[in-house]
């Protein structure tokens, strides 16, 4: 005990002078603990309100969906669930509104919801007034969405016409309620009561509407039971229904913010990663600076385990401190990042105090700086007591300690650990783990490769400065490694940074509206088809798609039926695949946004022949199907066998309808079937004039405005781009904070030989070039290895793993190199001032004594 | 009187590459307790190294050298370690102060090794014996090369040590500072009874020592007494 308080006082005392040098130190880990911590308290608040939320979002305790209302046999099996009940149907409308200044009628794309019963159970609509929500059903009005009251200048008592029929509006609508997706931002609700829509004429056959029955089960009822029971769920499935319970509906949450959270985690990682590569270069270049002091406590009979506490303590109690500043910091930077991202998420996300993201980043923290510093350290308990005698004894770090490669399977173990803790996700933990041992090795294999390089070659001849400054990239006390490493590793993680974000925004950018279609009839029926077009043509608007599609669902493939593959344990298809009702077009050529990538087009076929059809690659593959394989559809009741003759690619950023399945002319000509016309309107008020049109001619067609569904589209992915801006921001500010203070800690490494030139007579503007001889090579060589390995990294990562279209962003490229070997020259030229502006004694007595 | 300090056939061989470098040949000598020694040679006949192969700072090649009746050829760093802290004293032509500590923090060192209560009595005191009684509180940047050399001497008597070892402890100062250093070190030596063992290019310092040892190209080629030892 009293050897370690003396050990510790030793460390606190041997700190004093020092402070200055780890102040760096400590700011790369604030910062990446900052970072862990606020984007973890974050996500954390998140996931906790959604659990909290989760029942006012489903309104029931269970939800039973599908696309047709329910069957008999089913129905008994709902109802025999104890509890209250309620139903809704959910469809996309036009709706017709009445203008205050003229006699012509505005139109606007609508989500209709015909509530039965005293839905939602859970939760609140809230409307204005207040009571509408109770009078609406019975007064055979309607709950309008706020918003669209204010664009049309609506007020209570107004009326607004779906299909044929007219509706008093009751109350304003002031919440969206039941729905996170992004189509309940596109189309403002309208709520009706069901007994009402058989008189808007608007569902008909064909018409997608989404019918939902929701229970609210007595307290006690086990809903896992009754959902998780296969014998009782099965009929569910064969319809096409779908049951959910509030545990359900938990966990879709979760996953459907799953995304986002692994953003953020990795966000944060690389931020915590770049501290500490910020950790591992100061505590080296530190405990260079210590050697001589080291060696005279050895020399003084301290032994080598004794000295590493003396350091260890110094550097992990510092260490613990820049984790305590970089918790609180985190924990107060929380409060900003709700306020930024509540537009974006549909839940109100609080305010509170995360301590299981304070406890993560107090253990993380302390675990990985520990580590990192772990690795310099070591080398402490090898510094010979003999270089109290000679300064340049050079063998006393044995190049083989154990230890060392302990710590560093530590340290992959550690980080890889962390990543899976933090993602949840083993490949993506793998991966990211072995890219960073791969990215080490490569910076120390290009370090080795260059000191031999020029050690081997070195000019014997020519300028003194050149020469200076290459022969300062191999001589004792060279920076070269520790540099090129951080500056590498430093420089290759923000390259990969900008450019995934520049190719997620540029993915986001290339869905440019102005460019495409945008207007889409959907809805339409093969009589009113023509007339339609004509319609359109008339307006002298062009008619860019118009397509029939025949809604059919698949009863098998591969020689086995539906039933036989859902049996089967080794199926590989995907549920949703097998599950999903088809909407199924027919024509004799490819789009134009379609490239055949397998096999022959088929685009006829005469009765009696094999029906031959073409179909996308993802959803073969989704199926596990290819060529010449078999696939049975039920098409309304009757089973059409068909073989796959050729695969397609379809280009899915165009805005156009787009088929799985490709039937080809001369089959289902005679089915029952609606049809999709797509156009492009030159302004708002032939658009405005063409919709009004429709309406009025054929109420059954609902007319979708693209145009508005891409400005709230850019606007939610302008949200998340903002969003991807200021997390990744925090990772480059902890990566220039990385690069800049190992640059600034570097210059202990050469004030002496700077100091002793200069006291021989060299000139400052000498000094200043072989210095900037040094950097610049070790910027260049730095920022080159970091932009390669960077580029190695994006293109896995873009093309594997989020399945985007990798391009080298050259100008960034060359803007990162140039900032890099920039920076690394100017702060390896403001190292020298000192030496420059002072006498060579006050320097040495400064900095070194 | 006893031997405290034996070197039997001690070689040192340093490697570089494939070329070896023999610092250090057939050396054998012994030192008696409390008997004052100087090793004088020119530069590169392998003095410091010899002195650092006693201290226990570097092991040799072959032989064997016995320090206060402990073989320290064989022993682990660490045991080393322990044995330079209960027995031994530095002084260095650098001085080795500990930069970031302060002049009494310095000498405090090897008594808190030691687990010593008293060290800042001890060391109080001692400062005040080398003159330094008013500059306790300063850093080594601080003190002239003089003061940093006293604190120095301070430090290496802190643990009362059986032998003290001194690289060129004047090497660095003035004639007259060096001369001042000389007689506080020779002083201490006999008011604490300590060996001493001096390597040094100073013939005057070396001759105010007992006994002489002189080494060339690496061999001990003269082991003379001075007057008034006992031969």
């Amino acid at each position: 005990m009293g050897q370690f308080a003396f050990l510790a006082k030793t460390a606190l005392r041997d700190s004093r002078k020092n402070r200055g040098k780890l102040f760096m130190f400590m700011s790369s880990i604030v910062l990446g603990i900052m970072a862990l911590v606020a984007i973890n308290s974050f996500n954390y608040n998140l996931v906790k309100d959604i659990d909290n939320q989760t029942k006012s979002v489903l309104g029931a305790d269970i939800m039973v969906e599908g696309k047709k209302p329910l069957p008999a046999h089913l129905k008994v099996v709902v109802d025999s669930v104890p509890g209250q009940r309620a139903s809704q149907m959910e469809f996309f409308s036009m709706a017709l509104i009445d203008t205050k200044d003229s006699a012509e009628q505005e139109t606007q794309f609508t989500r209709v919801q015909a509530v039965e019963g005293n839905f939602p159970f859970y939760g609140n609509l809230v409307t204005d007034p207040k009571d509408a929500k109770e009078r609406y059903q019975e007064e055979g009005g309607a709950l309008v969405d706020d918003g669209l009251m204010l664009e049309h200048a609506l007020s209570v008592g107004d009326s607004i016409q779906l299909g044929r029929q007219r509706f008093p509006i009751t109350g304003r609508l002031m919440n969206s309620f039941g729905s996170v997706s992004l189509g309940a931002s596109f189309a403002p609700s309208i709520y009706i009561d069901q007994s009402r829509v058989k008189a808007t004429e608007l569902v008909q056959t064909g018409s997608m509407v989404e019918y939902k029955y929701f229970i609210k089960t007595p307290e006690g009822f086990d809903r896992e039971e009754w959902d998780n029971s296969a014998v009782r769920m099965k009929p569910f499935h064969a319809e096409d229904f779908r049951v959910t319970t509030i545990e359900d509906q938990k966990r879709n949450l979760n996953r459907a913010f799953s995304f986002l959270n692994s953003f953020l985690n990795i966000i944060a990682l690389v931020a915590l990663l770049l501290g500490c590569i910020g950790v591992a270069s100061s505590v080296f270049i530190y405990i260079k600076s210590k050697i001589s002091s080291i060696a005279v406590f050895r020399c003084l009979g301290m032994k080598g385990s004794q000295a590493f506490t003396v350091y260890f303590l110094q550097i992990f109690i510092l260490g613990f401190i820049g984790v305590l500043i970089g918790t609180a910091l985190g924990s107060a930077l929380q409060l900003v990042l709700p306020a930024l991202l509540k537009d974006f998420l549909p839940y109100e996300v609080s305010l509170s105090i995360s301590w299981r993201a304070i406890m993560e980043g107090l253990s993380i923290g302390t675990i990985v700086t520990s580590l990192f510093a772990l690795v310099p350290l070591l080398a402490v308990r090898l510094i010979s007591p003999l270089r109290t005698l000679r300064a340049s004894f050079e063998d006393d770090v044995a190049p083989r300690d154990p230890l060392k490669w302990v710590a560093y399977a530590a340290i992959v173990a550690a980080l890889y650990l962390f990543l899976w803790t933090l993602t949840d996700n083993v490949r993506t933990s793998m991966y990211f783990t072995v890219g960073l041992v791969i990215a080490f090795c490569l910076l120390y294999l290009t370090s080795t490769g260059i000191m031999w390089l020029v050690r081997k070659y070195f000019p014997t001849n020519g300028n003194f400065v050149l020469r200076q400054g290459l022969s300062n990239l191999y001589r004792p006390n060279n920076q070269t490694r520790i540099l090129i490493i951080s500056l590498g590793l430093g420089t290759a993680i923000l390259t990969m940074l900008f450019t995934i974000r520049g190719l997620i925004l540029s993915n986001v950018d290339s869905m440019d509206a102005g460019s495409q279609p945008n207007m889409v009839l959907y809805s339409i029926e093969t009589e009113q088809k023509d007339e339609v077009a004509a319609l359109t043509r008339e307006m002298e608007m062009p008619v860019v798609q118009e397509v029939p599609i025949v809604t059919m669902k698949l009863a098998g493939w591969k020689g086995k039926s539906k039933a036989e593959w859902m049996q089967d344990s080794t199926r590989t298809a995907e549920r949703w695949v097998m599950h999903r009702e088809a909407r199924v077009t027919y024509r004799d050529t490819l789009a134009s946004d379609e490239t055949l990538i397998a096999g022959d087009f088929t685009g006829a076929v005469s009765p009696g022949d094999s029906v031959l059809i073409s179909v996308d690659k993802g959803w073969a593959e989704s199926l596990d199907v290819w060529l010449g394989d078999e696939l049975v559809w039920n098409v309304q009741g009757a089973l059409i066998t068909t073989y796959i003759s050729s695969i397609r690619e379809i280009e899915f950023r165009s805005m156009r309808t787009r088929f799985f399945v490709l039937f080809p002319n001369g089959v289902l000509e005679a089915a029952p079937q609606f049809h999709v016309l797509v156009t492009k309107t030159p302004n708002n008020e032939v658009m405005a004039k063409y919709r009004r049109a429709v309406v009025k001619a054929f109420p059954n067609i609902s007319v979708v405005d693209l145009g508005s569904i891409l400005t709230t589209l850019t606007d939610i992915l302008t949200k998340i781009s903002y969003i991807i801006k200021f997390m990744a921001g925090f990772s480059i500010l902890t990566g220039l904070i990385v690069l800049i203070s190992s640059l600034l800690l570097s210059k202990y490494q050469r004030i002496r030989e700077s100091v002793l030139l200069r006291t021989i007579g060299a000139q400052g503007s000498q000094i200043l070039k072989i210095n900037a001889t040094e950097y610049a090579i070790l910027g260049g060589i730095s920022a080159f290895a970091g932009i390669f390995i960077s580029t190695l990294a994006g293109y896995f990562i873009t093309t594997v793993e989020l399945e985007l279209e990798f391009a080298i962003n050259w100008w960034a490229v060359v803007i990162i190199f140039f900032f890099v070997v920039g920076l690394t020259v100017l702060i390896g030229l403001w190292n020298s001032r000192e030496v420059l502006q002072r006498s060579p004694l006050e320097v040495l007595r400064r900095e070194v004594g | 009187m006893s031997s405290i300090l034996s070197a039997k056939g001690i070689n040192k061989i340093y490697k570089s590459g494939s070329r070896e470098l023999a610092v250090l040949k057939d050396i054998d000598f012994e030192v008696q307790a409390g008997q004052s020694l100087s090793i004088i040679g020119p530069s590169g006949s392998g003095k410091t190294t010899l002195l650092g192969l006693c201290a226990g700072l570097d092991s040799p090649t072959s032989g064997e050298i016995i320090l206060c009746g402990e073989s320290i050829s064989s022993m682990s760093e660490n045991d080393k370690a322990s044995l330079r802290n209960r027995k031994v004293g530095f002084i260095f032509q650098n001085f080795q102060l500990i930069p970031t500590l302060t002049a009494l923090e310095n000498v405090m060192i090897p008594l808190e090794l030691l687990g010593q209560a008293s060290a800042r009595k001890v060391s109080t005191d001692l400062l005040g014996r080398v003159g330094l009684g008013d500059r306790m509180g300063h850093y080594p940047s601080q003190l002239s090369g003089g003061e940093q050399q006293r604190v120095s001497i301070a430090r290496a008597f802190s643990n009362t040590p059986q032998v003290l070892f001194a690289d060129e402890p004047t090497g660095n100062l003035d004639e007259e500072t060096g001369e001042s250093i000389e007689s506080l070190l020779f002083q201490l030596n006999q008011a604490e009874d300590t060996t001493l063992v001096i390597v040094t290019h100073d013939l005057i310092l070396a001759g105010k020592t007992d006994r002489m040892i002189r080494l060339k190209g690496g061999k001990l080629i003269e082991d003379s007494y001075n007057k008034t030892e006992q031969q």
